[in-house]
């Protein structure tokens, strides 16, 4: 009778392991075909339109594979020097060896510039494709443990995630590549990895140093979690991260260092010089600053005081040292630095109060969240690195569902005035209606309730209703979009072409605000 | 298999039930999360993402692009609507000095007239010189390619679209045990038809039209209304004559099903009617005179082009190799040979219909008929292979194995083509996609193996050697179509091993369909043989 009991029982659990084994390899194949539908996309957007930071990356190739690294951060034949931290450079000297197998012209200094050929374009724009392998692996790691229902929202939030699509693949650049990085470094701090993670953030720094925004809720995690344990070996735990980061930083800065050109190399990378706002404002809390000054210079006036019109505008794009501003005082990259901090520190706090592995994603988001809204000449671009991270977190509350669906069409949409060309349009709007509906349909039976998972057909009762705010507010983006696409060249034309934008970034800056304090008080509570 | 509406044949029991439902339900908990909505909210999600494959394919150029003087069928379908927006209708397919016939003159029915006129119509609000008379001629820019492509986004999101929702909301309805996700891989599978994309979108043409049409008037079958299947492949004829392959299915289902009724004889008469109906109306500017109607009559049948054009997978042009059928007969010889020889390939199909007409057996009656007119018409064109591959798609849940094939070796029958239009790229990414849609994770397709799998190819001898030969040399072939330059002494050599490659398999391929058309009722299962000969 027992032998028999014993037997059926490891039968049994012999099935369950078969069967969590199936489960588990049918899930990676959900993630490999999410990928593989993603890549299909991504090779069909090939001859889209790309901005001139594919001349850029096309520039930096052949910097770095026909001059010396002594002369990489000095070289000035195109105008678009290199302003990336050395990790990038690098890669783009591994990616040159093949560019220069390809097609020599590529990597040529002179005959290159503004080369249009269909070789540099396939070659770039599939360098780009491949390197996404790095942003499927971090999906796959960060997403592994979780259940199957999170793990395949999370996948096609992440790796359909429209940004991506337009920034990467249409206007052209490597977020996806850094943003695996990212998602690695958190799926190892989620596992209790600090230093793995720590040294990954590290490497990502060297990469590109935008990322640095989230560097102090590191810091202080890394701080509290890994080192704060019995002073030998947190002593022993600070010395050998702090010698990791080091080690990172040498190999990336080093060679400079040693040739003495770090200066160069710093002043290249931080170019404070161009202004606070970029030419197309990013949604963020100076559009507010910038509108408030000219309301306030506008209403001044008329009250008879004498304001001067400033001679730089914001609507020309690249600003030099004279104070944009009539009435508010100036602000310098300095009073940006301060007011990013101070949005990180209630999060700081938190982080050394309760150093909680699963929040780590929450707080890296919300720092990128800060630095997007208060930081120093802001790309819309930049807020991909919020909505990637937030992604993670979106699975894990209703209410985080609700606000990820909000923030995620806001920032997308964000991103729409940078493929301006009429070619692009249906795409564009396809694939942020289409996340849309993705994110509406896997929120809401994420949440529906589990009588009516078992249901055939029927309505589906779900806790993810969208509020009727956040409705409204979307409704208003389609106004928005409206006014600015055919109600303004319709009755307008070419005159005030900078009204759309603004009405744009105005717009989508409300919902960035709605979602930092959001986010605020989401870690405060 | 569908329930059928009219429930006297029974006849056509599931085997595979309930090895069906099970895998039925571990597929839906895969897919569950983004199907629950039901059918309309996975076809708006679907269709989303097949516009967006649609656009993004349409940023590659067009046939012909800068190659004056004579370009492609964007500039013919440019040029239409140069001719009908600026010469009265009674002009449009008349020879004069503003309409040269010889160049890209109109050689479609009517409808496609009016369609030109009015995407001619909306060209000239936003680009007035990419349709103003004459002037235009191979007019090429931004703005006009764009406008262009819209033109065919919009009239698949019109017409394709709602007929594809049309068609999966009734096909479904009648099948109790078609899970969510079967539904919504089936809808993937209608949508996103890569020779259907690469035709219209990349290569330019409006076959999303007369398909939609005809995808429409298919549905009305399903859904029981005979007139409007009568008024939509009526419409359909009328806007590419290339909708007649389907005509024989429909023909001979529609007959069969008034045969059943209490009064053929008024039955037939008022399909008859709506059919008249429909044409007179849509020719009426050409119905005046006889002149005018048979001037528009010679403009769609072009003999004098021959019986193949280019190198097609069809029978003539295969044989040809050996058989200089052009030589051997005259042009109009010719015509009653391959009339004949069409219509016997289609009899077999149209007998199972008028005998026991089905819902489903009427779904492979589309798909031999079409495919006898692709292997035995005259005049056919290597685009022609999206009407049968239209039908295959509809039965994409009824082919286990061959559906994937059929796909390969149609899209493969079009590759030189596409080659010249510089639309490597996306005939590669779409085979890849449609190879990961057919199968994505969850075996939709394995769901239906155990049926009809009491007679298979699989089971005669070499048939699994032939086809894996078969696969390797076409993969062989692209690559050395891409690679390397033919012989100065054939310089299609390529071109030709393609077509007969194509050309087998969709022979064994049509030889299989009709063999399950004849075996779906069980009464005239012995007739099956005697097809085989012919």
């Amino acid at each position: 009778m027992g032998f028999v009991n014993q037997r059926s029982l490891m039968l049994s659990v012999y099935i369950g392991a078969e069967m969590d084994h199936r489960e588990e390899n049918k899930d990676r194949r959900l993630l490999l075909w999410f990928f593989a539908v993603a890549t299909a996309v991504k090779l069909l957007l090939i001859p889209s339109y790309r901005s001139t930071d594919f001349e850029v990356h096309r520039n930096w190739l052949a910097i770095t594979h026909s001059l010396p690294l002594t002369r990489w951060y000095f070289d000035e034949t195109s105008q678009w020097t290199l302003d990336y931290p050395p990790f990038f450079a690098y890669f783009e000297r591994f990616l040159s060896v093949f560019a220069r197998v390809v097609d020599p012209r590529i990597v040529n200094l002179q005959s290159g510039i503004d080369y249009g050929a269909e070789s540099v374009v396939y070659f770039q724009r599939i360098s780009v494709i491949v390197s996404d392998l790095c942003l499927l692996y971090g999906v796959y790691r960060l997403t592994r443990k979780l259940e199957p229902m999170k793990r395949n929202l999370i996948c096609a939030l992440v790796i359909w995630s429209p940004g991506l699509l337009i920034v990467d693949h249409i206007h052209f650049q490597y977020n996806g590549f850094l943003l695996g990085w990212l998602l690695l470094s958190i799926s190892f701090l989620q596992e209790g990895r600090d230093l793995l993670g720590g040294f990954l953030f590290a490497v990502i720094l060297c990469f590109k140093h935008l990322f640095a925004v989230a560097a102090p809720v590191y810091f202080v995690y890394l701080l509290r979690h890994y080192c704060w344990s019995g002073f030998v070996t947190g002593f022993r735990r600070l010395v050998t991260i702090g010698a990791v980061v080091v080690a990172v930083f040498v190999a990336a800065y080093g060679p400079f260092i040693y040739h003495g050109q770090i200066q160069q190399v710093i002043s290249r990378m931080f170019p404070f010089g161009r202004g606070l706002c970029h030419a197309y404002w990013a949604p963020n809390f100076w559009v507010f600053y910038i509108i408030l000054d000219k309301g306030l210079a506008f209403s001044l006036r008329k009250l008879g005081f004498d304001i001067r019109i400033p001679s730089a505008s914001f609507t020309g794009g690249l600003v030099g040292n004279s104070s944009p501003f009539a009435v508010l005082p100036q602000i310098t990259p300095l009073t940006t630095f301060a007011l990013v901090l101070l949005a990180i520190s209630p999060c700081l706090v938190k982080a050394w109060k309760k150093p909680h592995p699963g929040l780590v994603a929450r707080w890296i988001a919300y720092a990128y969240t800060c630095g997007f809204l208060f930081g120093w000449h802001v790309h819309e671009k930049a807020s991909l690195h919020f909505t990637i991270p937030l992604a993670i977190v979106a699975v894990q509350s209703v209410e985080d569902a609700k606000h990820y669906f909000l923030v995620s069409i806001v920032s997308c949409y964000s991103l729409f005035p940078l493929l301006y060309e009429p070619q692009e349009y249906p795409i564009k709007v396809l694939l942020l209606l289409l996340h849309s509906m993705v994110m509406w349909l896997g929120f809401t039976a994420q949440y529906a309730e589990k009588k009516a998972r078992k249901k055939e057909s029927g309505e589906i009762k779900s806790k993810f209703k969208i509020g009727y705010f956040e409705k409204s507010y979307l409704m208003g983006l389609f106004i928005v979009e409206m006014v600015s696409q055919f109600l303004h060249p319709h009755f307008l034309g070419d005159k005030y072409p900078f009204i759309p934008l603004m009405l744009i970034s105005t717009y989508c800056t409300v919902g960035i605000m709605y979602s930092w304090i959001w986010q605020l008080r989401r870690i405060l509570t | 298999m569908p329930k059928k509406k009219p429930a006297k044949h029974s006849g056509d029991d599931d085997i595979a039930a309930p090895v069906s439902s099970q895998t039925g339900s571990s597929i839906d908990t895969l897919w569950w999360w983004l199907t629950h909505k039901g059918t309309a909210t996975s076809f708006l999600c679907i269709s989303l993402f097949a516009l967006l494959i649609r656009s993004a394919v349409s940023m590659y150029p067009y046939s012909g692009a800068g190659t004056p003087p004579k370009f492609g069928d964007f500039e013919a379908q440019r040029h239409w609507m140069e001719i009908t927006t600026n010469l009265p209708v009674s002009d449009w397919y008349r020879n004069g000095t503003s309409n040269d016939l010889t160049y890209w003159g109109l050689d479609y029915p009517p409808l496609t007239a009016y369609q030109s006129y009015i995407h001619g119509v909306l060209l000239r609000i936003f680009s007035p010189e990419s349709v103003a008379l004459l002037s235009s001629r191979g007019h090429e820019s931004y703005l006009g390619k764009l406008l262009m492509r819209w033109t065919v986004l919009s009239s698949d999101v019109l017409i394709f679209f709602p007929a594809a929702l049309f068609f999966v909301l009734v096909y479904h309805r009648n099948r109790t045990r078609s899970s969510k996700s079967e539904v919504a891989w089936h809808i993937a599978i209608i949508l996103l038809n890569p020779c259907l994309i690469l035709i219209d979108h990349g290569h330019f043409q409006y076959n999303c039209i007369s398909l939609g049409l005809t995808l429409g008037a298919i549905a009305a079958v399903l859904c029981g209304s005979e007139v409007l299947t009568c008024v939509l492949f009526s419409l359909a004829l009328s806007h590419k004559q290339m909708s007649a392959y389907f005509a024989p299915a429909f023909f001979s289902h529609l007959l069969g099903k008034c045969l059943r009724r209490r009064n053929p004889v008024l039955a037939v008469v008022k399909l008859g009617i709506a059919v008249i109906a429909t044409f007179v109306i849509v020719w009426w500017p050409y119905l005046h005179s006889l002149d005018d109607f048979l001037m528009v009559l010679s403009r769609l049948a072009p003999f004098e082009r021959g019986i193949y054009e280019d190198y097609v997978a069809n029978f003539w042009c295969t044989t040809s190799i050996l058989i200089k059928w052009k030589k051997l007969f005259s042009t109009q010889s010719l015509k009653s040979i391959s009339l004949a020889a069409t219509i016997l390939a289609s009899l077999p199909s149209m007998v199972q219909q008028v005998l026991s007409p089905s819902n489903e057996g009427f779904l492979y009656g589309l798909l031999n008929s079409s495919m006898a007119f692709y292997l035995f018409s005259f005049q056919v064109h290597e685009k022609s292979i999206l009407m049968p591959f239209l039908s295959a798609t509809l039965l994409a849940l009824k082919l286990p194995d061959h559906f994937s094939l059929l796909t390969y070796y149609a899209l493969f029958s079009t590759f030189p083509l596409l080659c010249r239009d510089k639309l490597l790229i996306p005939y590669l990414t779409l085979s890849f996609l449609f190879t990961i849609i057919y199968h994505s994770p969850g075996n939709h397709h394995s769901v239906q193996k155990t049926k009809a799998s009491f007679f298979s190819f699989k089971n005669l001898p070499g048939y699994i050697f032939l086809l894996r030969a078969h696969f390797f040399i076409s993969i062989v072939l692209h690559v050395l179509y891409l690679t390397i330059q033919p012989p100065q002494k054939y310089p299609f050599l390529l071109e030709a091993l393609i077509m007969i490659l194509c050309f087998s398999y969709f022979v064994m391929f049509a030889f299989y369909t009709n063999y399950t058309q004849w075996t779906l009722s069980s009464h005239f299962r012995s007739s099956g043989k005697e097809k085989k000969h012919i």
